[in-house]
């Protein structure tokens, strides 16, 4: 398995970049930490004419704590933000998630906005960013845009990205004060994508549960404070209204159930943060 | 850096081991040929070639990562250490290699260079790992002959040695 014949083009400035996909279009992709674009290219799923790298740009590589939101560029390693000792006060649900995306030897060159891109959707990154109402930073030539998580995946590792344009950072609020959250995941081994994994977060006067590696994008849905009986029906009218996918690894209607018991076990846990 | 061209071989230059080396490599070779095919370092395995089974895991700036995964050019510049930089000198083992042979962690060997690596990164920033912890970061790798339980006993055996007597793993 070796990848088809591109060109490499090692970016020094944001201009390297936008020129390069504004001339070669969905022939040129960025690279960033390669994790899942190298066995993309090596099972030949992608065959681009040049690979734009652009981990060599200073500009990317800061995670920025502001008062509401935290700012991950593009350069940034899924074991860098794992390994910021304010991730877990800032946002909770984003240090709960990360460890189960892939493996140590796959973290500590993956990055966070690599994940947004590539938009599996068994993928934690985009499901976290859909459950915590981040925004996706594109820039190209033309422009310089935010789109809403809810917005920016649009089915199977497919999104609003149009071609020219490169995600610069991705921003997730900060975790406020009386918000409970929990991340939970089913997978036949640790480091597998997800079959479902569920985030929840609880505050006082709304549930709000997203689920991923059901259907062909993340998918989220917010409820008032519910409990027992009607916490389940709604959970259950949830779980219908997927577009539950069916593979190898799982039936849809599993994945379906899946979805009632981890959601309102993850729903729980959220709300004994909470307490 | 220029855009290197698809068909062309370009030089590529990293310090491997502790010492600086150099080939040519097309913009798509990955770094387990360059080091196997270019370098003639043959201890990094090659097994899936799509970053599961953990066979080829080397360290990159300090980080054990899979070299599968990555370019040879987008190593360029990079330090880089692999299984055979792990012996302390010729006919000599390390700690963690020796606990290995001890605890017989390993019977065809070809996981091994890849645990190895993965290991010997992580009990140096992790001296007292518990067996939950190691179970979790050899989630990364596949064996499929000890069934793992030899592998974890050396490795909590070598990082017990190393506390007592800080030398490199």
């Amino acid at each position: 398995m070796k990848p088809s014949r591109f060109d490499y083009q090692r970016a020094e400035t944001l201009a390297d970049v936008h020129a390069a996909l504004a001339e070669n279009g969905n022939d040129a992709r960025v690279i960033a930490g390669g994790q899942t674009l190298l066995p993309m290219l090596s099972m030949r799923l992608a065959r681009p004419k040049l690979l734009v790298d652009i981990m060599h740009l200073p500009e990317l590589r800061k995670i920025d704590a502001g008062r509401n939101a935290i700012r991950i560029g593009a350069g940034v390693r899924q074991a860098e933000l794992l390994a910021w000792p304010e991730l877990a006060r800032h946002q909770p649900l984003l240090a709960a998630a990360l460890p189960w995306v892939g493996h140590a030897q796959t973290r500590s060159r993956g990055t966070i906005c690599g994940s947004v891109a590539h938009a599996d959707p068994s993928a934690e990154i985009p499901l976290v960013m859909l459950a915590l109402g981040g925004t996706i930073e594109l820039s190209s030539r033309r422009k310089r845009r935010s789109v809403p998580a809810a917005e920016f995946f649009t089915g199977m590792m497919s999104t609003a990205r149009a071609p020219d344009e490169m995600i610069e950072a991705v921003s997730v609020p900060v975790a406020r004060a009386n918000t409970g959250t929990a991340f939970q995941e089913f997978g036949r081994r640790h480091g597998d994508f997800a079959i479902v994994a569920c985030a929840a977060s609880v505050s006082r006067d709304s549930i709000s549960i997203a689920v991923g590696g059901v259907a062909d994008r993340p998918e989220r849905r917010d409820f008032p404070v519910l409990d027992g009986g009607a916490l389940d029906d709604a959970l259950d009218a949830f779980a219908w209204q997927l577009d539950a996918r069916e593979d190898l690894h799982a039936t849809a209607p599993y994945r379906r159930e899946l979805v009632r018991r981890m959601g309102r076990a993850a729903i729980e846990e959220a709300r004994r943060c909470l307490a | 850096m220029p855009r290197l061209s698809a068909d062309r071989r370009h030089r590529v230059r990293f310090t491997l081991n502790g010492r600086a080396v150099e080939a040519d490599a097309e913009p798509r070779m990955l770094l387990t040929d360059f080091l196997r095919h270019e370098l003639g370092q043959t201890g990094t395995h090659v097994g899936c070639e799509h970053g599961v089974c953990g066979a080829c895991t080397i360290e990159i700036d300090g980080m054990p990562a899979r070299a599968c995964l990555t370019l040879a050019v987008q190593a360029d510049g990079a330090t880089i250490r692999t299984v055979e930089g792990l012996a302390p000198r010729p006919g000599r083992l390390s700690v963690l290699q020796e606990a290995f042979r001890r605890h017989h962690a390993l019977q065809c060997g070809f996981c091994t260079a890849g645990i190895l690596m993965s290991l010997d990164t992580y009990l140096r920033s992790h001296a007292a790992p518990s067996e939950t912890d190691l179970r979790e970061f050899l989630g990364g790798h596949l064996c499929r002959c000890t069934g793992y339980t030899p592998i974890l006993a050396a490795a909590l055996d070598a990082a017990k040695l190393l506390r007592e007597a800080p030398v490199h793993a």
